[in-house]
C-alpha cells in the first residue's frame, strides 16, 4: 500500500498509473451525475414553498461544495509542498485553481439566478455571499501569482503561502450562515441528526455532489498529467515518450503520441 | 410529469434552464481546456526535443 503511494508521488509513476484510471473515473462520474439528473429533474416533487426553481440546488449546492473542498486540497497539498519540497505536490495544486475557480463562478451565478426569484434580487452583500466572492478573488489571485513568478520553486512557494493564508475564509464561508443573519437558507443536509430535507429530494443531490467530485478528481488528472510532461520535459521518460517525435520508427508507444 | 411541464418547471423555467446551462458550460469548459493545453504542451514539447537535437 504505502508503496503503491510512494510510486504515484513519481512523476514518471503517476504518469502511467493515472492515465488508465481516467476513462474509469468519466465512467463513475457518468454513473453518478445521469441518475442524479434523472431525479433531481423529473423524479423528484416540486418543494411546497419554493415550486420547481428549488431544482437549481442540484448543481448550485454541489458547485458551492466543490468551490469549497477545492480550496481545502490547494491549501492542504500546497502545505505538503512546502514541508516536503514535493515536485508533484505543486503540479496538483497549481492544477485544481482554475476548476475550483470554475466552480465557485458556478456557485456564485447559479445561486444569483436562484435568488431572483426568490429573494427578489439576483444580490445581496450579506455574508455568504460575499464571503464566496472573496473565495473567487483568492483563487483568481493564486492563479495570477502563479503565473506570475517564473521560477517553478519560488512560484510554488509564494502560491501555496497564499492558498494557505487564504484557507481561513473557509470556515467564515462554511458558518457565515448561522454566525450572521443573511437572506441565504442555512444547512439542510449537514445538520446534526436527521437532514431537513425529503428523502427524494436528499438523493439527487447526494449524486450529483458525488458526480462532481468524481468529475473533478478526472479533471485534474487530465491537466496536472499534461502539467507534469512540460516540466518533466529534461526528464528521460518524456524523452522516451515525446523526445523521438518526429522519428516513428523509433517510437516506442505510438499511441501516447497522437493522443 | 409531462414534457411540456418539465419544460416550464411550474413558472421557473427560464432560471432552472439557465443555471443547468451554465453548469454544462463550465463542466464543457473543464474538459475542453486541458485538451487544447494538452495539443499545446505537445508541441511544445516537440520544438524543444527538436531544438535540442540541433544544438548539440
Amino acid at each position: 500500500m504505502w508503496a503503491f503511494f510512494h510510486k504515484l508521488a513519481s512523476p514518471k509513476h503517476f504518469y502511467r498509473i493515472t492515465g488508465s484510471w481516467i476513462p474509469w473515473l468519466w465512467t463513475i462520474t457518468l454513473l453518478l451525475m445521469i441518475p442524479g439528473l434523472y431525479l433531481g429533474l423529473w423524479v423528484a416533487p416540486p418543494d411546497y414553498q419554493q415550486g420547481d426553481s428549488y431544482r437549481i440546488m442540484f448543481v448550485h449546492v454541489p458547485a458551492a461544495w466543490m468551490s469549497l473542498f477545492i480550496y481545502m486540497f490547494m491549501a492542504v497539498v500546497g502545505g505538503i509542498g512546502l514541508i516536503w519540497n514535493m515536485k508533484m505536490a505543486d503540479i496538483m495544486a497549481a492544477s485544481s485553481a482554475p476548476i475550483g475557480a470554475s466552480f465557485t463562478f458556478l456557485a456564485l451565478v447559479t445561486g444569483s439566478i436562484w435568488g431572483k426569484p426568490m429573494w427578489g434580487t439576483w444580490w445581496v452583500w450579506d455574508a455568504r455571499l460575499t464571503s464566496e466572492l472573496i473565495l473567487l478573488f483568492l483563487y483568481l489571485g493564486y492563479i495570477a501569482l502563479h503565473s506570475a513568478i517564473e521560477e517553478p520553486r519560488t512560484a510554488a512557494r509564494a502560491a501555496a503561502i497564499l492558498a494557505i493564508v487564504g484557507s481561513v475564509n473557509i470556515p467564515i464561508i462554511y458558518y457565515s450562515v448561522e454566525w450572521w443573519n443573511t437572506l441565504h437558507q442555512g444547512p439542510t443536509v449537514t445538520r446534526m441528526g436527521k437532514p431537513a430535507i425529503h428523502s427524494s429530494m436528499l438523493w439527487p443531490l447526494l449524486l450529483m455532489a458525488g458526480a462532481f467530485q468524481m468529475y473533478f478528481f478526472t479533471v485534474l488528472l487530465m491537466r496536472a498529467r499534461t502539467e507534469m510532461l512540460w516540466r518533466e520535459r529534461r526528464n528521460r521518460w518524456v524523452r522516451e515518450l515525446f523526445g523521438n517525435y518526429r522519428r516513428p520508427s523509433l517510437s516506442n508507444n505510438p499511441e501516447e503520441v497522437s493522443s | 410529469m409531462t414534457w411540456n411541464e418539465f419544460i416550464h418547471m411550474g413558472g421557473y423555467g427560464a432560471y432552472v434552464w439557465t443555471s443547468y446551462a451554465l453548469a454544462g458550460v463550465v463542466l464543457i469548459w473543464n474538459i475542453v481546456s486541458p485538451l487544447l493545453r494538452r495539443r499545446e504542451v505537445l508541441r511544445k514539447l516537440e520544438n524543444w526535443y527538436r531544438q535540442e537535437e540541433r544544438s548539440s
